[in-house]
């Protein structure tokens, strides 16, 4: 007794030391592990070229069934809901095909895609070492590839109804390059998250079918007349926004982009502090 | 000794401990039923047998979360040269120290740092997608290997005539038998030169014939790697095979030391425990 005072207070010091340099070395680590992935990119190309391979071997028509499916569940919804909501089939129909083959096929289905980014790759990321990131660069190429079959309804649509955007489509490319960036950051995201709880997907998948309800994608925005202030709280409303509008002839408002890059933003910072913290855990939580 | 050169491998380990937390698969259950039976038969018959696991801790902050401790206070130093042969009851931690020397699992304490481009081949499958075929494997690897297509095209040629699976190069890899999968898997990873290599176990299996081939292949590779780790119950392999002995129980390296002189010891305990 009395030869060290504090006792508590030194251990506790030392302990914020060592917690400080293990964040900073979390951090670069997470780093590394992103340069690393992205130098593995062809890897990447390949692997998710497999997977979509591999779910169509052995069928006749093979991927074009996506097209198929996109194509009669558009053409039925377009009757439908045409009628139900009493519009030009001339004025909808390509505003449907579009926004359902935006919604279905890319975000919906990223970020389902996103929770087993990590999971479905149990073998890979025991048996060799990998940087996480190529598995999220492959779930993008991945769906990439899904989007270029599904993309042949809404440019059919409109064909038939001949709707060209101009050159004011252009303005997509940039929205496009978001869109990446930001599944990328929801697959580290969600990724992590669901190889720890494993209650993440079905809660997922709930907010996502309320979302599609509360987001225009079967009603369009002047829909509401003028009661429309709340939809940039919803932060897939400018995301889809700035895509879709310049394909279908407009231009998105400054303040839908800046709600765009402003979500986009937060989501990356967040996902980026999570992964960084999960990454050394990911082998052993999956 | 002579003094390692700067641009030698290595693989150097300090006070490196690692824990498996459990999560998953109702570890509720688990825990009563580690509690009730198998907590009180090891802490009362300790030692007497040779343990198989590694120990299970409870965290204090979080009843519900059990840990498994994998590997206990392991400090080690290979150089360049060395060929080490990992042994150990059943569960003792070797599986997972060579996954931690390949840097799959990272430890959450101690250090570990390694020097050299690392192959390990720890599993028969060894991240080989086996609904994908043989060759389609192949190219996987060198893609991963960052390979251009020249060398993509050297190695598939390489391991199809170490394999010798003639047409069932092009069938998917779930339909071979464990013998042919880990002749590929083996021809893959021993086609490219790393220089540290590190062998689970299972690279035991396969017919006779295959084993000569793979001795020879393996001599190749050593010779040119660095350094060689593997883990075994096969014997003979580590006397024929490595020099040095690591001798590990319930996470803790308890013996260290040339085969020579270790190897008879351990076998001794190992046949004193039946």
């Amino acid at each position: 007794m009395g030869t060290s005072p504090h006792p508590s207070k030194v251990s506790e010091k030392l302990l914020v030391i060592h917690h400080g340099f293990l964040s900073f070395l979390r951090h670069r680590q997470g780093w590394q592990d992103i340069i690393y992935g992205l130098k593995l990119w062809k890897l990447a190309i390949s692997l998710g070229w497999l997977d979509i391979k591999l779910r169509y071997r052995g069928s006749v028509v093979g991927p074009l069934w996506m097209t198929l499916s996109s194509a009669l569940m558009v053409g039925s919804m377009g009757l439908i809901y045409s009628t139900l909501f009493k519009m030009v089939l001339r004025d909808y129909l390509p505003f449907l095909a579009l926004s359902m083959i935006l919604w279905q096929n890319v975000l919906s289905a990223i970020i389902s895609d996103a929770c087993t980014c990590f999971l479905q790759a149990n073998d890979t990321i025991h048996s060799i070492k990998l940087p996480y990131f190529v598995q999220a660069l492959r779930t993008m190429v991945r769906n990439f590839i899904v989007l270029a079959h599904n993309i042949i309804v809404p440019l059919v649509v409109f064909v038939i109804f001949r709707v060209w955007p101009g050159w004011v489509g252009l303005l997509s490319i940039p929205a496009l390059a978001l869109w990446l960036i930001d599944g990328i950051a929801v697959c580290l995201l969600l990724g992590s998250l669901c190889a720890r709880y494993r209650d993440i997907p079905p809660i997922v998948n709930s907010i996502m079918q309320v979302v599609f309800y509360v987001t225009p994608i079967i009603w369009q925005p002047s829909q509401l007349a003028g009661k429309d202030w709340w939809l940039p709280l919803n932060p897939f409303y400018p995301l889809i926004e700035i895509l879709r509008l310049p394909l279908l002839g407009g231009v998105p408002s400054l303040f839908v982009w800046e709600c765009a890059f402003g979500y986009s933003f937060v989501l990356c910072l967040v996902a980026w502090f999570i992964f960084a913290r999960a990454r050394p855990r990911l082998a052993f939580w999956i | 000794m002579s003094e390692n050169s700067l641009n030698d491998s290595y693989i150097k380990i300090d006070h490196l401990s690692l824990e498996f937390p459990l999560y998953h698969g109702g570890s509720r259950s688990l825990k009563k039923t580690l509690f009730v039976k198998a907590g009180r038969m090891l802490t009362k018959q300790k030692r007497q047998h040779q343990r198989t696991g590694g120990d299970v801790v409870f965290q204090e902050n979080d009843p519900n979360q059990i840990l498994i401790q994998a590997l206990h206070d392991i400090n080690l130093d290979i150089r360049a040269g060395e060929r080490v042969g990992l042994v150990g009851h059943n569960g003792a931690g070797k599986s997972t120290l060579l996954r931690t020397m390949a840097g799959i699992y990272e430890p959450a304490h101690g250090h570990i740092q390694t020097r050299g481009n690392i192959d390990a081949l720890l599993d028969p499958n060894a991240g080989m997608n086996p609904a994908l075929s043989g060759r389609e494997n192949i190219f996987l690897r060198g893609k991963r290997l960052g390979f251009s297509k020249e060398q993509i095209r050297h190695l598939e040629k390489d391991v199809e005539e170490f394999a010798e699976l003639n047409e069932f190069m092009d069938l998917p890899v779930r339909i071979y038998s464990s013998g042919m999968a880990m002749r590929l898997g083996f021809g893959l990873s021993t086609a490219t030169t790393p220089k540290i290599l590190l062998l689970d176990e299972w690279f035991m299996a396969g017919d006779s014939v295959f084993q000569e081939k793979a001795a020879q292949r393996l001599e190749n590779i050593v010779q040119s790697a660095e350094i060689v780790v593997l883990t075994t119950h096969y014997l003979p392999a580590v006397r024929s095979w490595c020099q040095r002995l690591i001798w590990l129980e319930a996470g803790r390296i308890i013996a260290d030391g040339p085969v020579d002189t270790l190897l008879d010891r351990y076998i001794e305990t190992m046949e004193a425990d039946i």
